[in-house]
């Protein structure tokens, strides 16, 4: 029961497609997915930390200065922040290629 | 000793998933597997195994929670029929992706509709595609002793893949027959105990059933492929110990009385006992006609297939199973399609035959002889009839 490296070929595949090491999805960056970036405008921000509450990602936190700030590495854009965000703080822009 | 009892074959087949020593249960009752669920439900509540028999709301939940008790490490058995194994079939090619070695009994049953709950292979043949070991008994015997083979098949490393038994709904599930049961000692020099490749355990955490992206698909589709196709030569090896301990033969393909036979009458399941029958009487006629008996159906044995048929001019194969709007029956397609290429193949003729519960006499298996003889020099107009089908 051994670790594979990504499976190059079939042969290479893990027995049932099983996972042997815990918690990897860390290190699967999903935000490479994002097609869309959250802006942050803190002259706006109230600190209320909605964005916080409702990323689905998880990928928000606060930063030392009390506002807020997405881990890029995680974040897919979906735009839920600046959707709920109370005094609209948060624009969506769009990514460049 | 083995011991000759005789028993409803549903009964033999619970007896035999106890000898076997599941670790849990996991059945919802559905005509005509009901008996396999009630018996194994008083195995486990008179505390004949130590196993856990889970009471769900339905199949999809007996096979879902099968699989997780596989994935724990535990021996696992569950039953099902008809509608019950379409319902069940969301969770089937999940169990066997995640190469779970999940043993299940199919008293074959009709999909409805109109409602049926009598004998047809259609609902097994809705999931051949599940990626599934597949095997049909014949009768009480091979039910039992299949059952207990499913467990070695299945648990081997080579294979780890879940395996269902098709026994005949009512045709078979609710004879009462002469069966030689073996005893616990005898099972357990056959049948290690269960050692996991891999268990969901707290302490131990790793993924089953992970996201599989577009980039890595089709590896695991073809690993997978390659581990039910690589799987025969284990069924052929616990089969070949079988007959060393008990004495009983088994083969993919049963031949009976093929030597010198123009037409082979093709059959899988109980009607193959009819069928000899029939082979019997036009044999004593010197009409040549022989019987193929499939015993297993995935993965299918295309080599055994291609010896058994030589010298044959016609093939004369049953289905109990319609596909709508296809080829013929699932067997006969196979059946022609794996023949392709040989450049002697005989004809193939398809009578779909049996459907909902309708009795199959031994006269029917004579006419379908005497018929398929006839395709030697003039093929039938159509690939496929359902067979005594009435017509105004």
């Amino acid at each position: 029961m051994t670790d594979k490296k990504w499976p190059e070929t079939w042969q290479e595949v893990n027995l049932g497609c099983m996972v042997f090491d815990a918690g990897n999805a860390r290190t699967y960056l999903t935000g490479n997915w994002r097609a869309q970036r959250p802006i942050w405008d803190n002259d706006k921000c109230i600190k209320c930390g909605i964005c916080y509450v409702f990323c689905p990602e998880g990928c928000i936190n606060k930063t030392s200065d009390g506002y807020y700030a997405a881990d890029m590495n995680y974040c897919k854009g979906c735009g839920i922040c600046a959707y709920e965000c109370p005094p609209k703080a948060i624009s969506m822009t769009t990514e460049e290629v | 000793m083995s011991k000759r009892v005789g028993m409803e074959v549903t009964t033999a087949c619970a007896e035999a998933a106890a000898l076997c020593r599941i670790d849990v249960a996991s059945v919802y009752p559905i005509t005509p597997q009901s008996h396999i669920a009630e018996h194994l439900s008083s195995i486990v509540a008179d505390g004949r195994i130590d196993a856990e028999y889970l009471t769900v709301e339905s199949e999809h939940s007996a096979l879902s929670a099968a699989m997780g008790a596989s994935a724990t490490g535990a021996r696992t058995f569950t039953a099902t029929a008809s509608q019950g194994l379409i319902f069940m079939q969301e969770v089937m090619p999940i169990t066997s992706s995640l190469r779970l070695p999940v043993v299940m009994a199919i008293a074959n049953r009709a999909v409805s509709g109109p409602i049926n709950i009598w004998n047809d292979h259609s609902d097994i043949m809705h999931t051949r595609d599940c990626g599934w070991i597949s095997i049909f008994a014949q009768n009480g015997q091979e039910v039992v002793d299949m059952t207990i083979q499913a467990f070695k098949i299945a648990e081997h490393r080579d294979v780890l893949l879940p395996i269902n038994i098709n026994l005949d709904g009512f045709q078979l599930s609710h004879m009462v027959e002469p069966v030689e049961m073996p005893d616990q000692e005898e099972v357990d020099r056959f049948l290690p105990e269960y050692k996991p490749y891999a268990t969901l355990h707290p302490d131990r955490p790793i993924t089953m059933g992970a996201l599989g992206m577009p980039d890595m698909f089709a590896e695991a589709m073809m690993a997978k492929n390659s581990a039910i196709v690589n799987s025969k030569k284990v069924i052929l090896d616990v089969w070949k110990e079988w007959k060393k301990l008990f004495g009983r033969k088994y083969e993919p393909i049963e031949s009976y009385k093929t030597e010198g036979a123009k037409v082979l009458l093709v059959t899988m399941g109980s009607m193959g006992e009819t069928a000899e029958i029939a082979v019997d009487e036009m044999r004593e006629k010197g009409v040549p006609v022989g019987l193929l008996k499939i015993k297993l159906w995935r993965p299918f044995p295309f080599d055994e297939l291609k010896k058994a048929i030589k010298g044959a001019s016609v093939l004369a194969v049953t289905d109990r199973a319609v596909s709508f709007g296809g080829p013929g029956g699932p067997l006969f397609s196979e059946i022609r399609s794996a023949l392709y290429d040989d450049p002697a193949r005989p004809a193939v003729v398809n009578y779909i035959i049996g459907l909902g519960g309708r009795d199959v006499s031994v006269k029917d298996f004579i006419d379908m002889g005497k018929r398929a003889l006839k395709a030697e020099s003039k093929r039938p107009k159509e690939a496929y009839e359902l067979f005594g089908v009435r017509a105004s």
